[in-house]
């Protein structure tokens, strides 16, 4: 990906070391998508838990109204409830069950398109295999060693539960003269000069003048005026506004 | 070209595939979308621009968002439930059935074969039921089917509610069962032996059991008719897990995790067959083998002809291709 765009050709690509998963387009786009850890899981599926529990509850008390016919029902309800609440929700509302939604998770297939009927019924009936021998223990095992954080159910179903993608809002550029680099810049320094500016709303203005202070040397200039002038030359990529 | 400038060329395209992607993701069958591809590929384009020319990872992001939106509206798999619903219980269903056949003969052997083999043992050796069950839970199974209650067992009057109550309860049970003989299938295939087995042998020693001590006639007259749904659909049940548990054995020239993807796909359409069977037996067994008023014999005639359908059903339904298909 971008990392890569500066090496030369037919370099070895080192593999990244963050989490994110590749997923390759037929328009030959690499997507990247960021599955979800372990923990972040655990917390979806006790949100799903409690809820469930709460829906159970409520049933009781109304259908216990009922008498015999409500029993019937209820047992039908219970199994609806135990085995459909997750396909249900991932299916019809976009990947999400509540707890995921919560979590600003959902569930994909692992080429990024939406879940279907049957692979979210399966991987919540083989839920049932990562819940053995205790407490989803065969499940955290898989989750933690495969590289997509992927449960039994995931691996066979063939699905991945990643982050959902939040719209991002414009960064403010510090204001600067444009100016041109003293020296020809590769493409990595380029993003990462504009990813400088454009995040420095996040830093506090010692890490960013601390941050600039590291390449006051190749720009020429004295420390104290490094960040304006990676500012300046932020603009001076970007263009005229 | 400087960012700005391919940014401020290429906004309102970019504006207008949003509103696109809203109206897709919003309403499945929105029309009017015939440029979407086409609109879907230039976004494509641009993204790859933007990564050639180094421009921030804004654009970028977001640009990749939208990509990803797209992807995911251009590529999705479209099922239509309802349109495949017949076709698979007319055809595809018990197609699959055969042609798994390898599966569904050891699945059967292990079910059957405990089930009859233990039947056999109890009731040649009474002592041994005590050995396989607890003595209240044998005590449960012969009041149960006592023949001087003259009912089954539940209630002096079953009345159309308590029959619902039934049926909600084989439902959850006996899917219940099904489900949990299928997925541990996923331990390399022994949970499904097991549960295969274990399932046989309470079965077998139920019914060995109460033949021996004379309540065969309620106990046969009341099983026949839903037997023949419930005991092929859990054999079912059976087969997918093991299916699923010897792709991880003997993959073939797949890695294991690809191979049981394969599998498994496959797999999940028989659990959708065995749900139908087992819904099907709930309702005879909550609505027909609680009857009381039939005569055995007409209840086994029933019987032997619900266990034929079966068999009929899934040896020959579907063999011939029909030109809808």
């Amino acid at each position: 990906m971008f990392e890569t765009a500066a090496l030369p050709r037919k370099a070895t690509l080192s593999p990244p070391l963050d989490t994110r998963y590749q997923v390759e387009t037929p328009e030959g786009i690499d997507l990247p998508l960021r599955p979800a850890g372990l923990m972040v899981r655990a917390l979806a599926f006790a949100i799903d838990l409690a809820l469930r529990g709460l829906i159970l509850g409520l049933l009781f008390v109304v259908l216990s109204m009922l008498g015999k016919l409500g029993m019937g029902l209820g047992s039908l309800l219970i199994f609806a409830v135990s085995w459909w609440y997750m396909v249900l929700f991932e299916v019809l509302n976009q990947g999400r069950s509540p707890g995921k939604q919560w979590m600003g998770l959902r569930v994909v297939q692992d080429d990024g398109t939406p879940i279907g009927w049957s692979a979210s019924l399966l991987r919540n009936l083989l839920r049932f295999v990562d819940l053995l021998p205790f407490g989803y223990f065969l499940g955290a095992i898989s989750c933690l060693q495969s590289p997509g954080f992927k449960r039994l159910g995931d691996i066979a179903a063939g699905t991945l539960v990643i982050y959902r993608e939040r719209p991002l809002p414009r960064p403010q550029l510090p204001p600067a003269p444009p100016r041109h680099p003293p020296f020809k810049l590769t493409l990595t320094e380029q993003r990462a000069i504009l990813g400088f500016a454009e995040r420095q709303a996040e830093l506090s203005d010692a890490r960013v003048n601390e941050l600039a202070a590291i390449l006051a040397q190749p720009l020429q200039v004295p420390a104290p005026q490094a960040a304006a002038e990676l500012n300046g030359i932020a603009r001076g990529l970007l263009g005229p506004a | 070209m400087k960012q700005s400038l391919f940014e401020h060329r290429h906004m309102a395209e970019w504006e207008q595939f949003d509103g696109l992607l809203q109206r897709l993701e919003g309403d499945r069958n929105a029309t009017g979308l015939d440029n979407f591809p086409g609109d879907y590929r230039r976004i494509c384009q641009h993204l790859a621009l933007a990564r050639e020319r180094g421009y921030s990872s804004f654009l970028i992001d977001s640009l990749q968002q939208q990509v990803l939106r797209g992807h995911q509206q251009l590529y999705r798999h479209r099922s239509r439930p309802g349109a495949n619903v017949l076709a698979f219980i007319l055809a595809d269903f018990p197609r699959l059935v055969r042609e798994q056949w390898r599966f569904v003969l050891a699945a059967s052997l292990m079910f059957f074969g405990s089930l009859i083999g233990f039947a056999v043992l109890v009731y040649l050796f009474p002592d041994l039921v005590y050995n396989l069950m607890p003595a209240e839970q044998v005590s449960d199974m012969q009041s149960m089917y006592d023949p001087q209650a003259g009912h089954l067992g539940r209630s002096v009057e079953r009345a159309a509610s308590e029959d619902w109550v039934m049926f909600g309860y084989y439902i959850m049970h006996n899917i219940g069962i099904a489900f949990q003989t299928f997925a541990s299938g996923l331990l390399f295939g022994l949970g499904s032996a097991f549960f295969l087995f274990y399932n046989g042998l309470i079965i077998g020693t139920v019914a060995g059991h109460l033949t021996q001590i004379g309540y065969g006639q309620t106990f046969w007259s009341f099983v026949i008719g839903h037997g023949a749904f419930e005991l092929t659909a859990i054999a079912l049940a059976g087969a997918a897990g093991l299916k699923l548990g010897w792709a991880l054995i003997a993959p073939g020239r797949l890695p294991r995790g690809e191979a049981l993807r394969l599998a498994a796909r496959k797999s999940v359409l028989l659990i959708c067959g065995v749900m139908l069977f087992l819904l099907i037996a709930a309702f005879i067994e909550a609505y027909w083998s609680s009857m009381t008023t039939p005569t055995p014999q007409t209840k086994y005639l029933v019987g032997a002809a619900l266990w034929l359908l079966v068999a009929g059903y899934l040896l020959f339904a579907g063999r011939v291709r029909h030109a809808p298909e």
